[in-house]
């Protein structure tokens, strides 16, 4: 399988973190700790709103008076507001980043993708207005930068640049801007995070507790040793001249000396758009969505409960039969990630029923009556002992590659499509042992696909395996698309343990 | 891995993240305005005059409306551009020509300009032609400013009281 270099540099430096962090790797819970700075930005602003005055010519005394005054309580939720709004912009860069590089956009993940960038384009407003309220020199630049800005779109007639003249400017103007910043844009904010996450089931807004303490304590450190300042207080008689800038909000104001304020727009605008259409640039190779069959259907809702997309819903049954309840599949929500079918009660290679396997949600493309003809396939052809089959996903390491006289791979569209009975099955046919590969641990490309696999083998979720078997014959690793050696590492580990277990075995 | 030397490491990553977070809170400095430099802004609001004189209405034309329609002057809504030039020690520093807003170009036109000029003694020459009836410019004034380091100059105007340099 080729990897785009953008997904190789990304897997690659993530590495540190996976080796740092291990089970709390940052990577995995950008959004969530983006979730986190904003309970931080939330938290300090409203502590920092009770003394500061909104007006021209209290503000800036009542922020001065909050760093130096009352430094060890105000001053610090006003670093601490700051930082983590810095912070907020990092992780939601990486978040986007990732995403990118992992190709998490394409299909039907076009939806996250289109309304996460503009969420961009909100809280860096938000930023800047928080940064006007102070009313020093880099919120007078700001003010004029903006103004400029809005005063090139066609349809505000009039120049907003006028009311920031020496004498212009009123508490009226410092109103509007208090009210975007603490209630309007939060509140818009709040509503596009809604829909961002709205297509996902299972969201978590809380990263992992080490994580979280984690950062919160750099933050702090960081507040007591790098306070936040103020420039010096407005002064609309002169220009402001050097400027510290938060470059994580204000970037974009500096090209406003060099540019007309169009040509910033345009360029603002041309890179919006290119990474909005980024999804139809690169469109995915459609696969079949999970299709129902009713027929072997009970209406358990196992699938509906594991769907990461919520995708499927339950309903009355539509059939006559005895069961009451029926799943249907939304083609248009539907990933093609076969998870579902791991999670199907009737997707179990043991019926004998019928000639061809027909479990109640299958995936056209690749079905589950495909799946135990290729296990079978595998174990025949594989000679020696120690006979291991490794069960991949199409997102990990390519596991068809790991091919050896005693070792095959057969690669899923997820590894959480594969049912805890398929295990069961490899093992009664004639495999020694069996590895269960996918994405890094915690990272599923299908974003739960490993986790409940993992589950379902340890029986933490249904359906389990079988309480018979023996769980030293399976592995669970891991394994994103460069991490070949740590999965020949595992098969040899597995290896050892089934020589190990030789003697049990021939008893 | 040893978990004295994973937390060890993962207090390098929070520390490279908070270093991120410092540098780039506050810095590079960015120099918006060079020591040498002013602000001239030219910066009001004024309606350019009508650009057609009222006209007297005959009587024939009044008897044709309704009485309360009817007005002594009948005058054009459209009214003329507004063309500015500032001049700064001879050399142009704007000249633009504004068109009126609005669907009939009725509307006042909000002008705002700005430049970076060097500080100093500076002679500047303001003439604005709001008039299309008019032959020359309608207003002007010479005035002489000494500007100081990022000193804004703002010029702004109104028919009664004309151009005021502050």
């Amino acid at each position: 399988m080729r990897i785009n270099p953008l997904r190789r540099l990304y897997i690659a430096a993530e590495t540190w973190f996976k080796y740092s962090f291990a089970e709390l790797n940052p990577m995995y819970h950008l959004g969530t700790l983006t979730f986190f700075f904003f309970w931080i930005i939330l938290v300090s602003g409203i502590y920092l709103f009770v003394p500061f005055k909104g007006s021209v010519h209290g503000a800036y005394a009542s922020v001065e008076w909050m760093t130096h005054q009352q430094w060890y309580l105000a001053g610090i939720m006003r670093s601490l507001h700051r930082y983590a709004s810095d912070a907020a912009i990092i992780t939601i860069l990486l978040h986007l980043f990732r995403e990118l590089a992992l190709v998490r956009y394409q299909g039907t993940r076009w939806y996250s993708w289109v309304t996460g960038l503009p969420l961009l384009w909100m809280i860096i407003p938000l930023g800047i207005t928080g940064y006007w309220l102070v009313w020093d020199q880099l919120a007078q630049y700001i003010a004029m930068g903006s103004a400029h800005l809005f005063d090139a779109i066609p349809i505000f007639f009039g120049s907003m640049a006028s009311n920031f003249l020496p004498s212009q400017m009123s508490d009226r103007f410092f109103t509007l801007i208090m009210f975007l910043h603490l209630l309007g844009q939060p509140l818009i904010l709040l509503f596009a995070l809604w829909l961002h996450v709205r297509r996902l089931s299972n969201v978590n807004i809380m990263p992992p507790r080490g994580l979280a303490i984690g950062s919160f304590i750099a933050l702090i450190i960081l507040s007591l040793i790098k306070p936040a300042l103020s420039h010096p207080p407005a002064d609309l008689s002169t220009v402001p001249q050097s400027l510290n800038l938060d470059w994580f909000y204000l970037n974009i104001y500096p090209l406003l000396d060099y540019w007309t304020a169009g040509q910033v727009w345009l360029l603002t605008l041309v890179i919006t758009l290119l990474l909005i259409f980024l999804p139809w640039f690169f469109p995915k190779r459609a696969k079949a969505t999970a299709v129902v069959d009713l027929e072997n259907c009970d209406g358990c809702k196992q699938c509906f409960e594991d769907c990461p997309y919520d995708a499927i819903t339950v309903q009355a049954r539509t059939d006559g039969k005895k069961h009451s309840h029926e799943v249907v599949v939304d083609p248009a929500l539907c990933t093609s990630c076969g998870i579902c079918v791991g999670g199907c009660h009737s997707a179990n290679p043991f019926r004998k029923a019928e000639k061809i396997l027909r479990p109640g949600i299958d995936m056209p493309d690749f079905p589950a009556h495909e799946l135990r003809k290729r296990t079978l396939a595998a174990i025949d052809s594989m000679q020696g002992k120690h006979k291991i089959l490794v069960f991949g996903c199409d997102h990990g390491y390519a596991v068809e590659r790991i091919k050896t006289d005693n070792t095959r791979g057969i690669s899923l569209y997820c590894s959480g499509m594969l049912p805890p009975t398929m295990i069961r099955f490899a093992l009664r046919k004639g495999a020694d042992g069996v590895l269960v590969s996918g994405c890094r641990s915690n990272d599923c490309y299908n974003r739960f696909g490993e986790r409940w696999t993992e589950m379902r083998i340890l029986s933490d979720r249904q359906p389990s395996l079988r309480a018979g078997v023996d769980h030293r014959h399976i592995i669970s690793q891991g394994a994103g698309p460069i991490d070949r050696k740590a999965l020949e590492k595992s098969v040899q580990r597995l290896r050892k343990k089934l020589i190990k277990l030789e003697p049990k075995a021939s008893e | 891995m040893n978990k004295v030397f994973r937390i060890f490491l993962q207090g390098l990553s929070y520390a490279a993240f908070v270093a991120v977070i410092w540098y780039f809170s506050s810095e590079p400095a960015f120099q918006h305005m060079p020591a040498d430099k002013a602000l001239v802004v030219v910066a009001f609001k004024h309606a350019g005059l009508p650009v057609e004189a009222c006209r007297k209405m005959t009587q024939q034309e009044l008897d044709l409306l309704s009485p309360n329609m009817r007005k002594v002057n009948d005058c054009t809504r459209q009214r003329s551009p507004i063309h500015l030039q500032l001049f700064m020690d001879g050399d142009i520093l704007f000249d633009k020509i504004e068109t009126p807003p609005g669907i009939y170009a009725d509307g006042s036109v909000n002008i705002y300009y700005s430049r970076k000029v060097a500080t100093g003694k500076h002679d500047f020459v303001i003439k604005i032609k709001d008039s299309v009836r008019a032959d020359s410019y309608t207003y002007m004034h010479q005035h002489e400013q000494v500007l100081d380091t990022a000193q804004i100059l703002v010029i702004s105007f109104t028919r009664d009281k004309g151009f005021v340099f502050n």
